[in-house]
């Protein structure tokens, strides 16, 4: 598992308290992890702030799922 | 009429994570009051409160027994700590498996009296430091003060009236008088009511000690602090935490075979019109106030065993003293009056949700909770027993609970046994 994706999850775990085996990359944040459009709004943020990058909101409304938020930031951060 | 029991207890307070722990140690005469803790108060001019315990105290609270982990990152601690005491009261009313009709007749009223301001205080440094674009976007639901009520409604389905009421310190007492009569008049069955405060945060300290409120000059010995009555008490303790009670429709709680504490009998409501802070010399509305609940309930002094003073450890203790010996006459002779503050602190929208419980337990256990720190009684205390020091038993058989808030806002609230 990369770094990205280890520090992704830990993230989601922290801001959802949801179980870490749940947080599959294929998991959906609002499907299987029990957030909302805000929960979305506060993990776009907490990402932001953990790797340094701007994810505008055009881009956020297209994360749905752990490994769109890891792909997102692999290919955008500096 | 629609008659209007209780049915289920819930508290948060600095000394206990419910309400049978907290009772023992209000009777025992323990103090809730320390040094601030949440913050580094060295540079406040106050630097006392009666915090809640963290978990891992003897009687702490612990937040994650009944509210979501997701939850409590989301919003203040005033709302853990409602949403928690509403689910205690709902669990010792025996009602957490409400059908679906019985939930379209249950509300809330559960109300705050200054509602999320260590989350305003953080979010805007945030803002001024950071820009908006760092804003929490839980920052306006985690801090208004209806979000108890709605959290609570969300969490176990309560579709009645939801409600919240906002009056400074007279909050819990308006919110549970508010909600009885909406079962006497067929809004609802069941009414989860109260209120919770959490404000020990370097702004709420500094406010209130900027405004002559809080005590200052006990910071090296805070179980001395809340004095109610004494002639060296010099301002309110802070206290934080929350009081809910089930209200049930009494034959809707008979019905179902509910453990029945008390009937509440009285409300009165009134206003001062006379300062923001200040209260009246004459204490008029404090008077009005219990004048009229008293005039509801159908009872006359001589019928109140024990009253709950609002009693902040300022110097209106002795004009709400004055208030209760003009109403009271020659029935003062057998009252007895006392101020649990000077134990928990002041819960602020808390307190007559909190103190109202006591009053509860008052009945139910037929003994009434002292007046900590009470060594040398103000003038104007002669001749009235405000319980000093140790807890008394005594016959209980109705009770008055007092609460009054900024704005000149008062509240009276009456309950005694059901025969």
């Amino acid at each position: 598992m990369s770094d990205t994706a280890d520090r992704v999850k830990k993230i989601v775990v922290e801001h959802l308290g949801v179980e870490a085996d749940k947080v599959t990359e294929e998991a959906s944040f609002i499907d299987d992890l029990g957030a909302d459009s805000l929960d979305i709004v506060e993990l776009v943020m907490a990402f932001e702030e953990e790797f340094g990058v701007e994810i505008p909101d055009d881009a956020a409304e297209k994360i749905s799922t752990v490994s769109d938020a890891i792909k997102y930031i692999e290919e955008n951060k500096g | 009429m629609r008659r209007v029991v209780v049915t289920g207890l819930g508290l948060v307070t600095p000394l206990g994570a419910d309400v049978e722990t907290t009772w023992k140690n209000i009777l025992a005469s323990k103090s809730g009051a320390g040094p601030i803790t949440k913050f580094d108060a060295s540079d406040q001019k106050c630097q006392v409160a009666c915090e809640v315990k963290p978990a891992d105290h003897e009687y702490g609270f612990d937040a994650g027994k009944r509210v979501d982990h997701k939850i409590q990152r989301q919003v203040d601690p005033f709302i853990v700590f409602g949403i928690d005491a509403a689910g205690q009261a709902i669990e010792d009313a025996g009602l957490e498996d409400m059908d679906e009709a019985t939930k379209l007749r249950a509300g809330c009223s559960i109300g705050s009296g200054i509602g999320g301001l260590p989350g305003i205080e953080s979010e805007s440094l945030v803002l001024a430091n950071r820009g908006p674009g760092r804003v929490s976007p839980h920052f306006v639901h985690g801090r208004l003060i209806n979000l108890i009520s709605g959290q609570v409604s969300i969490k176990y389905g309560l579709k009645g009236p939801n409600h919240a009421v906002v009056t400074a310190c007279s909050t819990g007492a308006h919110s549970i008088g508010d909600a009885a009569r909406m079962i006497r008049d067929d809004d609802a069955d069941i009414m989860l009511a109260g209120g919770a405060e959490s404000t020990i945060c370097p702004i709420g300290i500094a406010g209130f000690a900027q405004a002559r409120a809080l005590n200052c000059s006990y910071n090296d010995r805070p179980e001395q602090a809340s004095r109610p009555y004494d002639k060296d008490r010099d301002g309110f303790v802070m206290g934080e935490g929350a009081g809910v009670v089930v209200l049930e429709e009494y034959e809707h709680a008979k019905a179902r075979g509910a453990k029945i504490y008390a009937e509440v009998v009285g409300y009165g409501l009134s206003g001062d019109a006379y300062h923001v802070t200040a209260p009246d010399p004459e204490m008029d509305g404090a008077f009005r106030s219990m004048s009229a609940a008293l005039k509801k309930a159908g009872l006359t002094p001589a019928d109140i065993d024990y009253i709950n003073a609002h009693g902040t450890s300022t110097m209106a203790d002795t004009l709400e003293l004055g208030a209760v010996r003009r109403l009271f006459g020659d029935a003062m002779a057998n009252v007895s009056m006392s101020s649990t503050k000077s134990a928990i602190g002041h819960l602020l929208g808390g307190a007559g949700a909190v103190e109202a419980i006591f009053c509860i337990l008052a009945l139910r256990d037929q003994i009434v909770p002292p007046t900590l720190n009470l060594d040398n009684p103000d003038e104007g205390c002669d001749g009235v027993d405000l319980v000093p020091h140790v807890p008394r038993k005594r016959e209980v058989r109705a009770v008055l609970n007092n609460s009054f808030g900024f704005g000149g806002t008062n509240a009276s609230l009456i309950m005694r046994k059901v025969d």
